[in-house]
């Protein structure tokens, strides 16, 4: 790993998000951001439409750069200019909301390719890896079908088991069931919360409340690229502090 | 973005006879026609048949020259089309300034000017390299390449040689826009999904963006190719022994006007048409795959 820590870290943070702002021309995506997410911790981040949360969970893994603040994942300052980028993203997944799978790939080949080119592992050591996320998603038998091939609810069982093969610390999850139909949205989240009670650190932007009733340890209310509350579970659901929070949840939770 | 529900297979559709008339290529009849009739020609009149002996080492040429040339430029393309989508700015404002320079220049003027201007001015600068190895170079078996560098003349370098290199030069061009142009048809999200994974950019392109990207422009590069086959009768400027030119000193071997250039024109006919049928072969194949 990279040595270049700026200062001592607490050990059992795996995030954490320090004055970030990040701006799309005029549109400021986020103001002043702080977060921090601990070992094993599910952090569940919730809020209206274009309020911030993809790009909030885009810089963790540095597909979006922030304009300023600080970022540091597994003890790793992402926003160091000396960083190898490269590095910090093997150790953290990452599902998206349209899957994004590699379509000229069989479904063993998406979950293989990032294993053999960045993992260096072995053909054969890759495909063993594999099969068995294959297995733990609950669809082994589609290893040699293409992704066209696929319902969406498999899709993202697949992408979800492509991310595990690079054994990463952290997960982060971008509305991973908005885009599929309501039968096929358990069977991704039972995934989901097979990994959190396995102890993985995960930031999930999602609308289940469900699951963040369930699984989170902390929510995250993000609105107009401001975080305005964080609580866990058991109080925001009772009584939520902040005006907007309460709006939202009234409308989301009828 | 639409949500695919179930597998999604190909229906077998049923298709009205009458469907499948308006379907039939009608002007392929008629080209058809056409060719049987030059070949019936080329059979039976002895000036024809004359004709062709003498113009079908030209086709050879042709094809090969084509051939050669396409391979370039698909290097080229394919160099300057990730310089055209590059954030690097050296390699981008490299790649534009060829892509958009070239593009501006006819294609025969170009050929012109890598024949007569650029490859003259590369001998010399072989030359001098060479004068200067035999100044400083005390090694002595690189005393002969340095002869053999320095008494390199113009006439050595093959004129077939240059006008491929015009072609593929002028061509690369094209072909970089045919590749940028694939390249940012692939959805951002596959390179995010790669880069997520710890891929680098590198990796990122040699293995989920090309792939995808080089399926899609196989037909405008197949279009392509058929151009530049087409193309190729330019670099009879040059003398280069391809079909145009043969075609020009048959015409002034037998003052055949008629039947020279009948059969020139039906040689390139064959070639290109059958081309663009497998071009168009690969588009149906491709679009029955999407
Ligand atoms: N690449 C971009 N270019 C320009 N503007 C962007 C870009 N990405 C995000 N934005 C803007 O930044 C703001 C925050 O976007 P973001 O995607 O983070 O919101 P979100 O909370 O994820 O919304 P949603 O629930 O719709 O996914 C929005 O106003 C959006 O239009
Ligand atoms: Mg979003």
């Amino acid at each position: 790993m990279k040595s270049s820590i700026v200062e001592p870290l607490p050990m059992d943070d795996d995030i954490i998000i320090e004055h970030l702002y990040k701006s799309f021309g005029k549109v400021k995506a986020l103001i002043d951001a702080n977060l921090r997410v601990k070992r094993g911790e599910v952090c569940f981040i919730f809020g209206p439409s274009g309020g911030g949360k993809s790009t909030l969970l885009r810089c963790i893994n540095h597909l979006e750069a922030p304009d300023s603040g600080r970022i540091i994942v597994d003890g790793i300052p992402v926003t160091h200019a000396k960083t190898n980028i490269d590095l910090v993203r093997a150790e953290v997944g990452m599902v998206f909301q349209l899957f994004n799978l590699f379509p000229h790939l069989t479904v063993l080949g998406n979950v293989t390719l990032a294993q053999e080119k960045v993992r260096k592992r072995s053909r054969g050591e890759a495909e063993r890896v594999a099969r068995e996320l294959l297995e733990r998603v609950g669809i082994p038998e589609k290893a040699n079908a293409y992704p066209g091939q696929l319902s969406g609810g498999q899709k993202q069982r697949v992408a979800i088991a492509r991310a595990l093969a690079m054994n990463p610390k952290i997960m982060l999850f971008d509305e991973p069931t908005s885009a599929l139909d309501a039968e096929m949205i358990k069977e991704v989240l039972d995934v989901m919360m097979d990994l959190a009670q396995e102890g993985m650190t995960m930031v999930v932007v999602s609308h289940e409340m469900g699951f963040a009733k369930a699984a989170a340890d902390r929510m995250v209310f993000l609105d107009a690229g401001q975080i305005v509350e964080e609580e866990t579970p058991e109080e925001l659901f009772k009584n939520p502090k902040e005006e907007r929070t309460k709006q939202f949840l009234s409308q989301i939770l009828y | 973005m639409a949500v695919s529900r179930e597998i999604e297979r190909p229906q077998p559709k049923l298709v009205p006879w009458t469907r499948k008339l308006e379907d039939m290529p009608w002007w392929g009849l008629i080209v058809l026609l056409a060719f049987l009739l030059v070949v019936y020609l080329i059979y039976t009149s002895a000036t024809y048949q004359d004709a062709y002996r003498f113009l079908v080492a030209g086709v050879k040429v042709t094809i090969l020259v084509t051939l050669i040339s396409f391979s370039i430029a698909i290097v080229l393309g394919l160099i300057a089309g990730l310089g055209r989508v590059s954030k690097n700015v050296i390699f981008y404002t490299g790649a534009s300034v060829y892509v958009e320079v070239v593009r501006g220049i006819p294609l025969l003027v170009q050929i012109i000017y890598f024949a007569y201007v650029v490859a003259p001015l590369l001998v010399q600068i072989v030359n001098s390299l060479g004068a200067f190895m035999l100044q400083y170079t005390a090694i002595q078996p690189l005393m002969g390449l340095a002869h053999t560098l320095t008494n390199l003349h113009i006439q050595d370098v093959d004129v077939t040689a240059r006008a491929i290199a015009g072609l593929a030069f002028g061509y690369g061009a094209y072909e970089a826009e045919v590749f940028r142009a694939g390249i940012q048809s692939i959805e951002r999200g596959q390179m995010e999904a790669a880069r997520s994974l710890g891929m680098s950019y590198f990796q990122a392109m040699r293995y989920i963006i090309l792939p995808q990207a080089i399926r899609r422009v196989l037909p405008p590069l197949g279009n392509d190719f058929i151009a530049m086959l087409k193309d190729s009768s330019l670099i009879s400027v040059l003398a280069v022994r391809e079909l145009t030119h043969l075609g020009k000193l048959n015409r002034a071997r037998t003052f055949r006007t008629f039947e020279t250039w009948n059969t020139v024109t039906f040689l390139y006919l064959i070639m290109t048409i059958s081309l663009s049928l497998v071009v168009k072969f690969i588009e149906r194949r491709m679009a029955f795959e999407e």
